[in-house]
């Protein structure tokens, strides 16, 4: 994180979101500046899921605005917001199950930059050796934690500004999760890019992340730098210590 | 936590914005409308074709395209938004709550009407002028009904979309005309049998598609229902071909008294009332409406049984119920069964109230007309799935009634012509305002402390 | 325990013989012998795609084994042989209950209805194969009061008790997933196939799942086969673990034996698996001084 360019590239502002008659989010303000690693933390529940797919516009904030690079995407339907350079590996995977790996890596980049496409593929492939013996494979044949690495892959082959994972940990092996946490400090610290990371994993995140979020309940109740959350006795309790009740 | 700093704004009328729809509307219907309503052929005395010149008509339809494009954006939009935002924060559960006790009291309202409507309309037409709204509306409409609910289990219930209900309507009626004619069997003995015919071949047609799911599903059980018509138009020795069946025998009181005017035991002669169909008309009434609740108390009840209980399980999630040990072969094909059941009785209570069946009242059309009362309805929802009913059948009923129409458009003017028009956009039109259905909530069949209505959005379809 | 014969190998409930899974070319799973304890929390583990799942699969009938033998003997002393059965029939005969990877409950029905579309073969049975319940006669309703009783039991015991009566779809992640081992344990099993239980859930709920489960072994003598990667949940409960990797076995043995395995070391934990007491020892070092972060 340098100081200079230490500005918000995401601004959130009294998101309040509703699923049909449910509220969701109620009233959710965070910022994620340029070249930040960003964490959300919470109980299942909470809203965390609901808070990134708002930022991608389905479900649309009912009120509160979001302001990303200067422009308010709170209206934009999602393709348009994908084409801003989000890229997002969402909750449930939502790979292509018909396509192949290969074929999901190709949805996967965006158009104008297929100059990079061998350089990029040949990096997820290192990422994930895994992929690459699949490579030909449907993506629904692959298994849960394959899919998980496919949608991970599939959301940096768009070469984001701001990349946002949800549970990017859920159903991986410790090692590869170990790995991703990796990829993702070497992806920012080299590239400088932008992370929105939502992790039931509370620990793994903090520990990577530059600030936390707390969120419980659609409402963000305390933040701060990842190491002072980690520190913190209440999250301690709540989302870091198992073993006591 | 500060207040929001930046809310969009979305008050306030935008009327430049609407100004620009409506002139730009305005401008395609001109141009869309110039050629095709300004310029007119007509033939002259001497049988050649002249333009005849209509512009002014085709710019004055433009302008009021155009206007009305801009009320409903300077207006109606604006207003459809904040009100669909409003009811969307408010639906809550007590309003949840609030409607399916108004469903209830609705039904019991319902249902007292149908039992006196046919007295309601003697008092008000007359004997002879009830024939009409009883047949016409009553009989017509609760056919309907009784179909809805049976192709309900089907669809609504065990999730299988099945478009080829109306084969086992036609087995029904068959049965009934056949056996009737050949083997002098009364209705009341041959309606079971029709029911059981028709279940019979709802497990054979149910076999072969158990594997099939969704799109698939749908266009083989559609082949089917063409299969049986095709069958009975082809095989003229069994079912007399496009000809059809005549002179299928009445319905009996039971065996005391007869509608046919021949017998001596009439049942006008017997009461010595004048001479009419009108009573047929009303005892037909009455049997398809104790046929209907049957289906409709049937139907409940099975809800609350296992098997009712697996059937919504399956159209949850199939593969879950595998993994809890039910047979979902065995569910499927007693949903299709039971579904083809009451489609059999209504078949066979058609075909002793038509006195005549061809497989030209078994067309693909029917089918279609049955799945959108279930849609329309929402599915797995009885109350709906009647109103659906009563929306669709007596709605394209009432269209054959727009004699004044005529007065507008001109004497050439069928009403009739336009029933299917009217008809297609009503559906779309419902369709966008209630996108699952009049009722689209589930009553669950169990609980332990509260009846809670489950909203709709959470309730599965199905995936065939 | 470790001296002599393990319990897997003196009782198992479960014993799984050179099972192989091939898709066309792929082998999925290779010549796998394994078995599970009666009344041990057994895991599988290892790498994403070694093929635990599909072990799941082939136990729980949702696929037919290329080869293989798998034998299970619930308490009643019967003996079933899994590779021949349906799926319902697994489920129904052999007292094979599972849970799924993403969760797959009933969403549009209510807590209770869930519980009681588990207890659907007793119940179907109890109302006359439907006949009979429809026609309201034979002993249907005190049947279901009983079913009822035995959801209300496990909604107790996972905590939801009230939320019975709303629908499962609205419940949260964590709590979708006891609801779902509660389903699958309104079927009476004797063994419980759980498919990453604890995936999606923080350590705080991940421990309920564990005293969750110990609670079924003791109080339904449940024995349990799990698939999971949180090591909380693997180290903490099970009794017996055995790794996948590539779909053959590369380990088999208590917690302890398996984690210091080093061919597990390399496959799948990582370097260092007691991470958090390293983590907990960097971060008593970093709150004393002010150094930046790497």
């Amino acid at each position: 994180m340098s100081a200079e360019d230490n500005k918000p590239l995401l601004t959130v502002r009294g998101a309040k979101t509703y699923y049909g008659n449910i509220i969701a989010l109620k009233g959710v303000d965070i910022d994620v500046n340029r070249g930040e690693i960003v964490t959300l933390i919470g109980a299942n529940g909470a809203g965390k899921s609901t808070l990134m797919m708002t930022i991608c516009g389905n479900p649309r904030a009912r009120e509160g605005s979001i302001v990303y690079d200067g422009q308010d995407i709170t209206r934009l339907p999602t393709h348009e917001i994908a084409r801003l350079r989000i890229a997002q590996s969402p909750e449930g995977r939502r790979i292509f199950p018909r396509m192949t790996v290969l074929e999901n890596l190709q949805m996967g980049a965006s158009i104008d930059n297929m100059e990079f496409f061998d350089t990029d593929i040949q990096y997820m492939f290192d990422l994930f050796p895994r992929l690459k013996e699949r490579i030909n494979q449907r993506g629904g044949t692959l298994s849960g934690g394959e899919q998980q690495m496919l949608a991970i892959a599939r959301a940096l082959m768009a070469r984001p500004k701001l990349l946002m994972l949800d549970e990017p940990s859920l159903g991986l092996a410790p090692l590869i999760v170990k790995q991703i946490f990796d990829a993702i400090r070497e992806l920012n610290r080299k590239d400088g890019l932008t992370v929105f990371l939502v992790e039931q994993n509370a620990f793994h995140a903090l520990k990577l992340a530059h600030r936390g979020y707390v969120m419980v309940n659609g409402v963000i109740t305390m933040s701060g730098s990842g190491r002072e959350l980690l520190e913190n006795p209440e999250v301690r309790a709540a989302y870091l210590e198992g073993g006591a009740h | 936590m500060n207040s929001a700093v930046k809310t969009n704004e979305r008050a306030g009328i935008d009327f430049g914005r609407a100004l620009k729809d409506g002139v730009i509307v305005g401008i395609i219907a001109f141009a869309l409308l110039g050629p095709l309503v300004g310029l007119k052929t007509e033939q002259n005395m001497s049988n050649e074709l002249i333009v005849q010149n209509r512009l002014g008509l085709a710019a004055i339809l433009s302008v009021i395209v155009g206007v009305g494009r801009f009320l409903l954006s300077a207006f109606i939009y604006p207003r459809i938004a904040a009100r669909g935002n409003r009811s969307k924060a408010a639906a809550t559960l007590a309003e949840l709550e609030a409607r399916a006790k108004l469903t209830q009291g609705l039904s019991i309202v319902g249902l007292i009407f149908l039992f006196v409507y046919p007295l309601l309309i003697i008092s008000l037409f007359g004997v002879q002028g009830s024939i009409k709204w009883v047949d016409n509306y009553g009989v017509q409409i609760l056919i309907y009904v009784m179909l809805g609910w049976g192709l309900n289990i089907v669809i609504g219930l065990a999730g299988l979309l099945d478009l080829g209900y109306v084969a086992f309507y036609a087995v029904g009626a068959y049965s009934y005309s056949l056996l009737a004619i050949n083997f002098h069997l009364s209705f009341w003995v041959l309606l079971p049998i029709a029911g059981m015919l028709a279940a019979f071949w709802g497990i054979i047609l149910g076999f072969p598609v158990l594997r099939l799911r969704g799109d698939y599903l749908a266009i083989v059980t559609l082949a089917f229902g063409e299969i049986i018509r095709l069958v009975l138009i082809n095989w003229k020795a069994f079912s007399g071909g496009s000809a059809g069946i005549s002179s299928i025998p009445k319905v009996t009181m039971f065996g005391i008294y007869s509608f046919d005017v021949s017998a001596p035991n009439n049942f006008a002669k017997a009461f010595h009332l004048a001479a009419s169909s009108a009573y047929y008309k009303v005892f037909l009434y009455y049997i398809i409406l104790m046929l209907a609740l049957l289906t409709a108390f049937i139907t409940l009840r099975l809800r609350r049984l296992p098997i009712g209980r697996a059937w919504e399980a399956l159209r949850e999630d199939e593969v879950a119920c595998r993994s809890l040990g039910i047979n979902t072969t065995n569910t499927k094909l007693t949903a299709f069964a039971i579904g083809a059941m009451f489609g059999g009785f209504a078949g066979s209570f058609f075909a002793a109230r038509q006195g005549f069946v061809s497989p030209e009242s078994f067309v693909f059309m029917e089918s279609a007309v049955i799945v959108a009362i279930v849609v329309l309805g929402g599915m797995g929802s009885m109350i709906g799935v009647a109103l659906a009913a009563v929306a669709m059948i007596g709605g394209t009923e009432l269209l054959r009634e727009l004699d004044f129409l005529k007065a507008v458009f001109g004497n050439d003017f069928n009403p009739d012509q336009y029933r299917m028009l009217i008809f297609g956009l009503a559906m779309v039109g419902i369709m966008v305002w209630k996108p699952r259905g009049f009722v689209s909530a589930r009553q669950p069949t169990a609980f332990l402390f509260k009846r809670k209505t489950v909203s709709g959005d959470l309730v599965k379809e199905g995936h065939g | 325990m470790t001296t002599s014969l393990r319990n897997w190998d003196s009782d198992p409930v479960l014993a799984v013989e050179h099972l192989t899974m091939r898709f066309g070319g792929l082998v999925a799973v290779n010549d796998l012998s394994f078995s599970v304890g009666r009344g041990d929390i057994t895991a599988l583990i290892g790498p994403n795609g070694a093929g635990k799942t599909t072990v799941f699969n082939c136990i729980t009938g949702f696929y037919k084994p290329t080869t293989g033998m798998m034998s299970m003997r619930p308490r009643d002393g019967s003996l079933h042989l899994l590779e021949r059965m349906p799926d319902f029939v697994v489920a129904r005969k052999a007292k094979v209950a599972r849970t799924f990877q993403n969760i797959r409950l009933f969403s549009g029905m209510t807590l209770l209805e869930n519980l009681l579309v588990a207890q659907h073969n007793p119940l179907m049975i109890a109302s006359g194969m439907t006949f009979l319940g429809v026609l309201g006669i034979g002993g249907y309703k005190t049947k279901e009061r009983e079913a009822i009783e035995r959801a209300r039991y496990w909604l107790d015991k996972i905590g939801l008790i009230g939320r019975a009566d709303d629908p499962a779809g609205d419940l949260p992640y964590g709590a979708q997933r006891r609801l779902e081992i509660a389903r699958a344990m309104c079927t009476g099993p004797d063994l419980l196939c759980l498919d990453e239980p604890a995936a999606g859930l923080n350590p705080r709920e991940s421990a309920e799942l564990n005293a969750l489960l110990l609670s079924i072994r003791k109080d339904d003598g449940t024995s349990i086969l799990l698939i999971e990667h949180d090591m909380s949940v693997v180290m903490g409960i099970s009794d017996h673990v055995v790794v996948l990797e590539y779909g053959t076995k590369i380990a088999d043995g208590t917690p302890t034996e398996t984690r210091n395995d080093p061919r597990v070391i390399a496959a799948y934990l990582g370097v260092d698996d007691e991470e958090v007491e390293e983590i907990e020892q960097e971060l008593d070092v970093v709150t004393g001084s002010e150094e930046g972060r790497a």
